[in-house]
């Protein structure tokens, strides 16, 4: 954590030297998270560097009391892949996305050994939480465009996709 | 089933942006109000991060790297002017009241601050990040203190400009800002003082001020008794030194709310 707001003291100072640190570190992050949504390396790349230059814009409007960057980073990335890839307009400013996660994740072992807890309790989950899930999370559809496609109840969308994001929490409680 | 209750699952879906039209709106304005709910969205998209990093794969291409150096060489820096615009969403409405409460609390962090620096070496990092966020509330502050912050008092058309003053006082905090508009020159050697009404007993001095050359004025916690709960807060006219009890009738006055 004292990293990331070493980093992003410098990007609030101006400081190039400080993004290509922070480029260096968290780059990986946020295109593997743009690919999974956009399935397309130019458009995941686009992507990356829109959110980048968000950051060095505004660079207040990461928390570093609420999470690690690699976190808050993530989540943007995956908003602006979604927008990008439903060829809407952001409907939220990075500002705007607070978020508290209480794994650290600053080191990239940290993050490799939590996408490996989260991908085993995935593979757990029943089929139509996982479904929900990933349908809300990696393709951006609503929970009525979720009920369409699976014929399942309104309600049901919306107890599952709550279900497996608290599923998700408590693994990290433990 | 508790209103919170009743917005679970759909907190839910605003993490994953799954909400739409009118339950978003819905929400959105539940949110504005709703400090528990907004702990909650902040929670799940917590979780949901756990999820994005799921997502593995080959590196970005190395271009990358230098065609966003290159952006950020042609990039105007806009740090300064961003950092003073209004926040948006749930923030826009706080107004007056809550910048004032962000000033106060900026100076009781100034307080804590101080005194951590004194403490152990193990409470460096919360000193540490005390610092920071007393900066990031001074910065916020700022248009309310600094002098050369330009104070605009909205009135309606055609009325002639009217002394105002609003107070913020925090009781548990023991701090108090006020700020003043418009209020009229005043001779050599005399002076505005603000008082403190409290629910029983004399007025109570807090704090001594003349107005600048625009007729505004700002007074940033004065020393008060601990924890007097007020009644009112009131202006008189009296030495520039400030004196112990009122010798002027009062000028203006506002009863504080409960």
């Amino acid at each position: 954590m004292p990293a990331d707001l070493a980093m992003v003291t410098g990007l609030k100072a101006g400081d190039h030297g400080a993004m290509a640190d922070l480029y260096d570190r968290y780059s990986s992050v946020v295109y593997a998270v743009a690919l999974r949504v956009l399935g397309d390396t130019g458009a995941a790349e686009d992507v990356l560097q829109e959110v980048f230059l968000q950051l060095w814009r505004n660079p207040s409007a990461f928390d570093a009391a609420r999470g690690s960057l690699a976190s808050w980073l993530a989540v943007i990335t995956r908003n602006r892949a979604i927008d990008s890839l439903r060829k809407r307009r952001p409907e939220t400013d990075i500002e705007d996305v607070v978020l508290s996660v209480a794994p650290d994740l600053a080191a990239e072992a940290d993050r490799a050994r939590a996408a490996e807890k989260v991908r085993g309790l995935m593979g757990t989950m029943p089929a139509g939480q996982r479904g929900a899930l990933e349908m809300a999370y990696w393709e951006g559809m609503s929970h009525s465009e979720i009920a369409n496609k699976t014929g399942e109840p309104l309600g049901t969308v919306k107890t599952r996709i709550r279900a497996g994001l608290i599923a998700l929490r408590k693994a990290f409680q433990t | 089933m508790t209103e919170h209750e009743q917005y679970a699952e759909d907190l839910a879906l605003y993490a994953v942006d799954a909400l739409r039209g009118e339950e978003r709106a819905k929400l959105d304005q539940h949110l504005s109000t709703c400090a528990a709910c907004r702990l909650e969205l902040e929670q799940l998209r917590g979780d949901t991060a756990l999820l994005a990093l799921t997502a593995s794969g080959p590196r970005p291409p190395r271009r990358a790297r230098q065609r966003l150096l290159e952006a950020i060489e042609r990039e105007p820096r806009r740090a300064a002017a961003r950092e003073t615009t209004t926040g948006k969403g749930w923030w826009g409405w706080l107004g007056w009241a809550a910048t004032a409460a962000v000033v106060i609390f900026a100076l009781s962090l100034w307080r804590e601050n101080s005194a951590l620096k004194s403490v152990a070496e193990s409470a460096n990092s919360r000193a540490a990040e005390s610092s920071r966020q007393l900066e990031e509330l001074r910065r916020v502050a700022a248009p309310l203190l600094e002098p050369e912050a330009q104070r605009v008092t909205l009135v309606a058309a055609k009325t002639p400009p009217q002394p105002q003053g609003k107070a913020f006082y925090l009781r548990n905090r023991n701090s108090l800002v006020f700020l003043a508009n418009n209020m009229p020159p005043l001779p050599q050697q005399k002076a505005y003082e603000l008082w403190l009404i409290p629910k029983s007993g004399s007025p109570i001095p807090a704090g001594v001020f003349r107005p600048d050359a625009n007729g505004s004025a700002t007074v940033v916690n004065p020393p008060l008794p601990a924890g007097v709960e007020a009644k009112a807060f009131a202006i008189t006219v009296e030495k520039d030194t400030g004196s112990p009890v009122p010798t002027s009738p009062i000028l203006m006055m506002g009863a504080a709310g409960e």
